[in-house]
């Protein structure tokens, strides 16, 4: 794709000319620290997963200033759609690590009681981080009508929808794009253009010059940032968000940057992304550049970095070892929420299934006793 | 003859079919240069060129709304579905469009294609990655439903879907691609559509079933087999239309049936085989029709092994009709 440049704030060096990035430097650093819990969270998943231990994880190297970025741009009160690929904005609004863990690894304290696979994350509390589904672009609407509903009470609140660029080929961004237009929604529509859907290169998804322009169709303004660079991520967010809560209706921001990892550990990026384009991606690292803008303030230095890398290290290895001591949900939870009330049919199944299991012996610790 | 997995199986029929007609085109999402999530089209893209073998933008609905429009106009489109979870926005296209085309145009206009899906759990996969749908599909008349369980019925199933004149979801059972392993013939060979298979002689109960649940069944055949129950297992492998005739023979030979779904119960495949010999021959019957399926509920990922039916499972329902 040529087209537009995408707008940046820091030089790939990491420097700015004077620029007000808008944030104290304790927002600043803290933006720094969740960037390299996100990292952290993924290097140790990936071991986790490859020693067997969680069976699933989704990497974000190279994407985390565009999470962290966006999140730093909303309020404890606004509600975020996530995609699989954005817990760092989880992170950032001071999600325990500990709770993503216990999804992790699907055991009794998860939030999502070991129903959903690893990632797929749901939170209340901080921040409304909604639940995430493997189905792409469904959540795009959802976003919309959960703005609509903040309009209709007259609330300033925002809500943010995030997904990849393989997501803009679904029903779900044409719908939600198309019922924002119309309702001036408070939505927030924030592509990150990772380069790839899987395998398909982002320029073999669309015809169009870029993603950014997609928004013109739908009447939505739209804008390309650098998504390397986590104070022009932020910027563009704020100034959506301030248009969104002055009742100016949604914005498209297209992010550019790169996954620099697989899909999935269960995916293998070397077989459709050449060498050349990850190590061209390495240089634009978006941890690498933010450091290098802190160190050009003064705020760290070698050792407040190999620091902030062992704490957070430290901090989600903490969490890896107490969620693996939690064992799984007990059997009743296979019933449980499927209605706000169980059902006759389904107390009939789960009295059932524990029966069979009590007299096979395998009634695993803590599952309780029929009828719920 | 090669010993290949299903999924070679199923890449050798893909294989077989683009060698011999040129109009078979297989496309999807990341089916191309990566051969697919699961490797089922590996090596395809090299071999017949990208015009015949393509990755497509991630659409569902554009990826069978396409095929269909394709097939209307010569082509045998062959489409991945990546994972039958994410089958439902193709929907539309698949219940009100392909299936009635023949039916709406007088026969004027058909759709004759494949979509291939892997579904059903056992892959910790949890709620999108896990679910058999099949029933959905079942309601649908103008479609086809053809599920192999073995590496052999999976590739002469699969040509024989290819070259069926009506649109066919093929639906490939992801937890035997690797662990089920058998003879395979080379070149072109089919099984016939709406044909089930005896997978094991037996007396005593008739146990229907198919994809992954055959090889479970089989296993709780062994273990009948010690407490010296005989199970008759026929594995249906074209849901519709169904061998009805085929079925009615199996359940009358014992006069006690069990069907074996990964799927929920409730409005699922074994009802519909309940009702049948409810109608058909329930004065052959010496106890209950009786089902073990997945549960009423969404799929839940680390209790899968409680949700997926498994031998034990089976045995407590044999257990159950054999005592009556």
């Amino acid at each position: 794709m040529t087209m537009t440049q995408p707008r940046s704030i820091l030089t790939p060096d990491g420097v700015s000319a004077d620029f007000d990035p808008k944030m104290s430097d304790d927002e600043i650093m803290h933006c720094y620290r969740t960037m390299r819990l996100v990292r952290a969270f993924d290097d140790i998943c990936l071991k986790l997963q490859r020693s067997g231990r969680i069976g699933f994880s989704i990497p974000n190297l190279g994407i985390e200033a565009c999470q962290v970025g966006a999140a730093a741009a909303l309020r404890k009160d606004d509600w975020i759609f996530p995609s699989y690929r954005d817990f760092g904005m989880a992170l950032y609004h001071g999600v325990d690590p500990l709770d993503m863990m216990n999804n992790m690894f699907g055991n009794a304290n998860d939030n999502a009681v070991g129903r959903q696979m690893p990632v797929h994350f749901s939170f209340v509390d901080p921040i409304h981080f909604v639940s995430i589904s493997s189905p792409l672009g469904t959540h795009i609407p959802q976003a919309v009508g959960a703005a609509y509903a903040m309009q209709q009470r007259g609330e300033d609140k925002v809500a943010l929808t995030s997904f990849g660029d393989g997501s803009t080929s679904t029903l779900g961004f044409h719908s939600g794009m198309l019922f924002a237009g119309v309702w001036k929604s408070p939505v927030i529509f924030l592509c990150q253009n990772n380069g790839y859907a899987i395998s398909l290169p982002a320029h073999e998804q669309t015809a169009s010059e870029d993603y950014a322009i997609k928004g013109k169709a739908y009447g939505v303004p739209a804008i390309k940032v650098d998504g390397n660079d986590l104070f022009a991520v932020r910027e563009a967010v704020a100034e959506a968000a301030e248009r969104a809560r002055a009742g100016e209706g949604p914005t498209l921001i297209e992010a550019v940057t790169f996954r620099m990892g697989g899909h999935s550990t269960s995916d293998d990026p070397t077989v459709y992304v050449p060498n050349e384009e990850v190590e061209e991606w390495k240089q634009k690292d978006p941890i690498d550049r933010f450091e290098r803008f802190l160190r050009d303030k003064g705020m760290i230095d070698d050792d407040k970095i190999e620091a902030t890398k062992a704490d957070c290290l430290a901090e989600i290895d903490k969490a890896a070892k107490a969620a693996a001591a939690v064992g799984p949900p007990a059997l009743e939870t296979i019933f449980t929420d499927v209605y706000a009330e169980l059902p006759d049919h389904l107390r009939a199944q789960g009295a059932a299934a524990f029966d069979l299991a009590k007299r096979l012996g395998d009634a695993a610790a803590g599952d309780g006793a029929f009828p719920l | 003859m090669p010993n290949l997995t299903l999924l070679g199986a199923v890449t050798d029929g893909l294989k077989t079919a683009m060698s011999g007609d040129d109009s078979v085109l297989v496309f999807g999402e990341d089916v191309g240069k990566k051969g697919g999530v699961f490797l089922a089209t590996g090596g395809l893209q090299a071999e017949f060129g990208k015009e015949r073998c393509f990755d497509t933008p991630l659409s569902e609905d554009g990826i069978i709304g396409c095929a269909i429009g394709m097939a209307m106009n010569g082509m045998k489109p062959v489409a991945e579905i990546q994972f039958q979870d994410f089958i439902f926005p193709a929907f539309d296209q698949i219940v009100s469009e392909a299936a009635k085309l023949r039916y709406r145009s007088g026969g004027q206009y058909t759709a004759p294609m494949v979509i291939r899906t892997p579904y059903g759990g056992g892959i910790r996969g949890g709620l999108y990655h896990s679910q058999s749908g099949e029933a959905y599909f079942c309601h649908t008349p103008g479609l086809k439903v053809v599920i192999p369980s073995t590496p052999h019925d999976a590739k002469g199933l699969l040509i024989a879907s290819i070259e069926d004149p009506d649109p066919v979801l093929f639906l490939e059972p992801k937890a035997l691609y690797r662990s089920v392993k058998g003879e395979v013939p080379e070149g072109h060979y089919t099984v016939d559509l709406s044909t089930c298979r005896t997978v094991r002689e037996g007396s005593d109960v008739t146990v229907f079933c198919y994809g992954a649940m055959v090889p479970v069944v089989e296993k709780a055949a062994a273990q009948a087999e010690e407490k010296g129950i005989s199970l008759h297992i026929v594995d249906l492998r074209t849901l519709l239309p169904l061998d009805e005739e085929g079925v009615i023979e199996a359940a009358k030979k014992t006069g006690r049936v069990i069907t074996v779904t990964e799927a929920p119960r409730f409005c699922g495949y074994a009802g519909e085989i309940s009702a049948i010999i409810a109608e058909r021959c329930i004065e052959y019957m010496e106890a209950p029709v009786m089902r073990v399926t997945g549960f009423d509920t969404p799929f839940p990922n680390t209790l899968e092994h409680h949700y997926l039916p498994d031998a034990r499972r089976v045995i407590d329902a044999v257990e159950k009709v054999t005592a009556f």
